[in-house]
């Protein structure tokens, strides 16, 4: 899609400069000139709104850090230091601890769009697999985090979570005690977070570009999910036509964001984790944040721990298998009329294991979480190879400006014309 | 100490990994019981705001009856007088923090007892847990936060309501201070509780009509002892809860008139593409 830049600095320094390092150039390539499809639909502006999430929680981030302890005895009072005594703590806090939230809305935006247009097929499998792999660090991120506050929830969800490692055969103990520094979780395991709170997100940062890096090459799938064959038909240049509209939607979001900052700001936290973390007094009920529920209902799912752990983590796993386990030629869902039945199934699955993770493990609700755990693996393993086989797609459009011209029913002009 | 951990850590793993069995019948106890009443709040909703008398009398509250046992250690004394809060003046707050004694230490570095001032936090009532766990059986929590650490279920669908703009209810805090504090309705048993999970409760009953003298005019009933101390916690636990509603108001009404503007730039943009 994008080959060497054809920018020309206007300012002779400007040429200096780009002979010697051509930065300029690759913004211009990447963020001006970078064609897009023309069909693309808001969905699609969830690439730019975690952009912005990312930056939101590295500058709240950092700002916290300022004020932050990480020590057990002062972290839950210095956050309480934070709340009270910093100038716009309040608002840091609250913009970070619900930014993460948002973050996480956006990226499962971002994933459902990609599967239902089938953004996962060649040649993108790489562009994929990189998404899958921020995914992981973005849930690995949360999780350091939210022991942080030092709460009874920051507390026993860290005991909880690094428990899981006591699962693998023969090290478990010997890992799990590594991961600690200790025998519990405990001041060094609030260090040790800490200091991996702060770096993930640069390495998040890092994948990120290679993302975008990997995006620039094969360019940008869309809802036609037919590849770009005219650049001057199906195609509009990044800057004005996606800027604009990604602004927009990004504006639109902050809404959203703002909306749960300052009027419902402890919707998404848990109550417990404003009592300060005590090893000795276990909560009623240990429950993850909400992103992690539908993963926490998969492990609560299986009778044995092992097993629990193997199949929460395969069920990441298994995301980055996608491109190869759908069979199908055809990219996009509007093509696809069973593909699509059983993405709104795999939706209510996801959805419905979310709401069971928050809900005790025991009599119906295992046995409902058994089965949408059975569903979850089933549309991956089976349904989605099956269905490339079985399944009649409807006619697809030869070209992006073909499918436009469907939609609309008029002239697709030439925005240069 | 460490058995105790390792029965704590064992617990939380079958909790977890297992089921959540006794955590959910614990619940299930207190499930049973009646669900705190919403009540109506001066600081709920978008435009929220502290009632002041509401909060000064909730604090008079606090100060002759929950302090007894309760302490309010994330305070500074001269809290009460920040902008959003109480509204107590200067000189009420000066004189009121000369009446707390202070720990300290002098010149030459011996251990005293001074008079407070308001940049003092409200002094600690026990050295720790376990000293206030000697006394009354049970450490009575620290108050500072305590109305955003407890909360209750609104089960489904309601607590999908409960997001959303119109209804945005932040309240459980209070509301199951509220209920908790008039739950006690075994008059043979004071340390039986309606909305306590499992019904026994620590605390034995700690209001009484005509306990605390109001000098305003409000009515001194255990309901309004308990609406005030509860409004007054709810201000201890977010203290900026003015300022955030009013940026917030700011904020969004700044939002939705940028997104309009780049809504018909994108349009003219995108006139001359499809």
């Amino acid at each position: 899609m994008s080959g060497p830049s054809t920018f020309v600095p206007k300012s002779a320094l400007g040429r200096w400069f780009e002979s010697r390092l051509p930065i300029m150039g690759l913004i211009h390539g990447s963020f001006v000139a970078y064609p897009t499809p023309r069909n693309l639909n808001y969905w699609w502006a969830f690439g730019a709104i975690l952009s912005f999430m990312l930056v939101a929680q590295i500058i709240t981030g950092i700002v916290l850090t300022m004020h932050y302890t990480p020590q057990v005895d002062l972290a839950f009072a210095s956050v309480e230091h934070i709340m009270r005594d910093v100038n716009w703590g309040w608002f840091l806090r609250y913009a970070h601890s619900n930014g993460a939230s948002m973050f996480f809305v956006a990226v499962y935006v971002h994933m459902f769009r990609g599967l239902y247009y089938g953004s996962y097929k060649a040649p993108r499998e790489v562009l994929w697999i990189l998404g899958v792999i921020i995914y992981l660090l973005m849930m690995a991120t949360g999780f350091l985090g939210y022991t942080l506050p030092w709460g009874q929830m920051s507390f026993w969800g860290a005991t909880v979570i690094t428990n899981f490692f006591t699962a693998i055969p023969l090290v478990g103990d010997a890992v799990t005690t590594w991961l600690w520094g200790g025998y519990s979780v405990g001041n060094p395991t609030l260090n040790r977070f800490f200091a991996l709170h702060y770096l993930l997100p640069f390495m998040i940062a890092g994948v990120v570009v290679l993302h975008v890096w990997a995006l620039h090459v094969v360019g940008q799938n869309n809802p036609a999910g037919v590849e770009v064959k005219n650049v001057d038909r199906d195609t509009v240049p990044f800057t004005p036509y996606a800027t604009i509209k990604d602004s927009f939607a990004v504006v639109c979001f902050m809404i959203l964001y703002a909306w749960f900052i300052f009027y419902v700001p402890n919707y998404l936290g848990h109550a417990d984790n404003y009592i300060e973390a005590n090893p000795l007094s276990t909560p009623a009920h240990i429950v993850p944040e909400w992103y992690y529920l539908p993963f926490y209902a998969i492990l609560r799912a299986i009778p044995s721990k092992l097993g629990g752990v193997t199949a929460m983590f395969g069920s990441i796993a298994i995301l980055a298998f996608l491109p190869w386990l759908d069979t199908s030629r055809v990219r996009s869902a509007s093509f696809r009329p069973m593909y699509r039945i059983f993405f709104w199934a795999f939706v209510l699955c996801c959805l419905g294991l979310g709401y069971l993770g928050a809900q005790p493990a025991e009599g119906g609700y295992i046995i409902a979480a058994r089965l949408l755990t059975a569903f979850y693996f089933g549309f991956f393993i089976i349904i989605l190879p099956l269905l490339g086989i079985f399944e009649t797609p409807k006619p697809v459009p030869a070209t992006i400006a073909d499918a436009v011209l469907a939609k609309n029913g008029g002239a697709v002009m030439n925005p240069a014309e | 100490m460490i058995s105790f951990k390792s029965i704590s850590l064992a617990v939380a793993i079958s909790a977890a990994t297992f089921s959540l069995a006794q955590s959910s019948a614990l619940a299930q106890e207190g499930g049973h019981g009646p669900t705190p009443h919403m009540e109506k709040w001066s600081f709920a909703g978008m435009f929220g705001t502290y009632d002041k008398a509401q909060l000064q009398r909730g604090f008079r509250v606090y100060r002759e009856v929950c302090s007894a046992c309760h302490s309010l250690s994330r305070l500074r004394i001269g809290n009460l007088a920040d902008e959003g809060g109480p509204g107590f003046s200067e000189g009420q707050v000066k004189a009121l923090a000369a009446e707390y004694q202070i720990k300290d230490f002098n010149d030459k570095g011996e251990p005293i007892q001074r008079p407070g001032f308001p940049s003092d936090n409200f002094p600690k009532i026990f050295a720790n847990e376990d000293a206030a766990a000697a006394v009354h059986g049970k450490a009575p929590p620290d108050l500072s936060v305590i109305a955003k650490a407890r909360s209750y279920s609104r089960g489904f669908p309601f607590f999908l309501l409960d997001m959303l703009p119109g209804v945005a209810y932040q309240e459980h805090g209070p509301d199951y201070i509220h209920a908790l504090l008039n739950g006690y309705t075994k008059p043979d048993d004071t340390k039986w509780n309606e909305y306590f999970p499992g019904n026994q409760i620590a605390m034995p009953k700690p209001l009484s009509d005509d306990q605390v003298d109001y000098t305003d005019g409000s009515p001194k009933t255990v309901e309004q002892y308990s609406r005030d101390v509860a409004a007054f916690l709810m201000w201890a636990a977010e203290p900026k809860l003015e300022e955030r509603k009013r940026t917030g108001l700011n904020a969004l009404i700044f939002l939705f008139i940028f997104a309009g503007l780049l809504y018909f730039t994108k349009k003219k943009i995108w006139a001359d593409a499809h």
